[in-house]
């Protein structure tokens, strides 16, 4: 296989021995073989093994920076979908307001965006998210996007690579949420630019030199703009 | 009613298989925008919806289990997919399938990875012509690996069966409806372990013997096809340009 596309690889998928590589992550170990668990991308090294998942949903980590949606407001705590499989405990001493003990309404309520850090996951997966930290806050205005959370990485690109392109060439302020979520805030045409972008990132994830092939593309249609 | 019908003619079967020969089946994986991960299969004349939603927060509460995940597959025939109108709805038949097949998938997901969350399974019969369970079987386990939920093995099912006094693979309607004995199997292609066993009818310990030992040559023949079609879906995925 050329280097042109990355090898991709099913369930039970046999990698490797123990003996001679160690196992990573997507990956398990019965009786000294290592298998893949995921569909996912392979990524080997000669010391080591790991499927990059290429689907599925978004498995929170502590300081993870996401984008939540709330569900409910309750008396002393607000529940939010941050697209995990468990919805997220927001709690009132977490925010940024003075919160009365039941007037949690007046501040967020069902339906409201807000961007939010990952603060706690327990053993039991119990998830719980703050918004205090630098630049988190409730979200007014601008687009959300969703998109396939492990494809996120690619979207940000190496440090940061192809979120500050996007940002340059279409003036547009963007957030990207770890779990997969993408708030996009500028003009019309910008945010048209940025989603389109996002989409056809999403499509070819796979490839290599991606962030040159996006960048090259973003200045022909910054041309026909000017 | 015809009832002295002949299952088998000179070696060849009514749809003219061999007798250790499956019937055509055409897997694709990832047909719904919706759900997870999906599949849809057609197995001779089955056609087969698979739809996984999930891992996500199980209700009601009293279900969820604080180690594990729990899988709910329901399994349900649509009311056109048999010559008489079906009764739509659960009733006893796919309750008990459902059942089995919940069991069945419970041993390969890595049910450890999700505590306290579901991880529900559909499985709509749109087409039924026998072996619907193991053709549901078929499909949801492709949809689970498309829904990119951590699995120990790709699950594969398969039956064998009793006619004219002889063993024979993948029994087909007539064959279920006349024939002596029917054996859907569910395997872990991998290892070998056995998922799913039922038996409906009478075969002696060597006819049993002989059918579970072509029941499972089935499966890792469909095995093989479920791969392919996970691959040929994720492949495509990766040559847009």
């Amino acid at each position: 296989m050329t280097k042109e596309q990355r090898e991709i690889v099913i369930p039970s998928q046999l990698l490797g021995d123990v003996k001679n590589k160690k196992a990573g992550r997507g990956t398990f170990v019965e009786k000294g073989k290592i298998y893949a668990e995921i569909l996912g991308v392979l990524n080997a090294s000669s010391e080591h093994v790991d499927v990059i998942p290429i689907k599925g949903r978004y498995d929170p980590v502590q300081q993870d920076f996401v984008i939540g949606i709330i569900i409910e407001a309750m008396q002393s705590s607000w529940l939010v979908d941050i697209n995990a499989a468990y919805p997220a405990l927001l709690h009132v001493n977490e925010v940024p307001w003075d919160v009365d003990f039941g007037e949690t309404e007046k501040y967020l309520n069902t339906g409201d965006c807000v961007m939010a850090k990952v603060s706690q996951v327990d053993q039991e997966k119990k998830l719980q998210i703050t918004l205090k930290d630098r630049n988190l806050y409730k979200v007014k205005g601008g687009r959300l996007i969703d998109i396939e959370p492990q494809k996120v990485p690619r979207i940000i690109g190496k440090k940061g690579s192809m979120i500050s392109l996007l940002k340059k060439y279409t003036g547009c302020r963007i957030f990207v949420g770890q779990n997969g979520r993408i708030w996009i805030d500028g003009s019309y045409e910008g945010i048209k630019k940025v989603i389109d972008t996002i989409y056809l990132i999403e499509k070819k994830s796979l490839s290599y030199g991606l962030t040159n092939k996006i960048e090259d593309l973003l200045k022909i249609n910054a041309k026909e703009v000017h | 009613m015809k009832t002295d019908i002949k299952l088998i003619q000179d070696g060849k079967r009514l749809d003219n298989r061999r007798l250790d020969e499956l019937r055509p089946i055409k897997i694709e994986a990832g047909v719904l925008h919706r759900a997870e991960g999906s599949c849809y299969l057609e197995w001779g004349g089955n056609k087969v919806i698979a739809a996984v939603y999930g891992p996500r927060e199980a209700v009601p509460r009293h279900t969820q289990n604080p180690l594990r995940a729990i899988v709910n597959a329901r399994y349900n025939m649509a009311a056109f997919s048999v010559d008489d109108r079906k009764r739509p709805g659960p009733d006893r038949r796919s309750r008990e399938i459902s059942k089995v097949i919940s069991e069945a998938l419970e041993n390969i997901i890595i049910v450890e990875r999700y505590p306290r969350a579901s991880i529900d399974v559909n499985i709509e019969i749109l087409d039924a012509e026998a072996g619907t369970r193991c053709a549901g079987l078929t499909a949801a386990a492709v949809a689970l690996v498309d829904a990119g939920i951590p699995m120990k093995d790709i699950p594969v099912s398969c039956a064998a069966g009793k006619i004219e006094g002889q063993v024979v693979l993948d029994l087909g309607k007539d064959e279920d409806n006349y024939g002596q004995a029917d054996l859907p199997i569910a395997i872990s292609p991998r290892t070998g372990q056995i998922l799913l066993l039922q038996m409906d009818g009478h075969l002696t310990l060597d006819e049993f013997n002989q059918a579970l030992d072509l029941a499972i040559k089935g499966c890792y023949t469909i095995s093989e096809m479920q791969k392919k079609a996970i691959m040929e879906k994720y492949q495509k995925v990766e040559e847009v340009k």
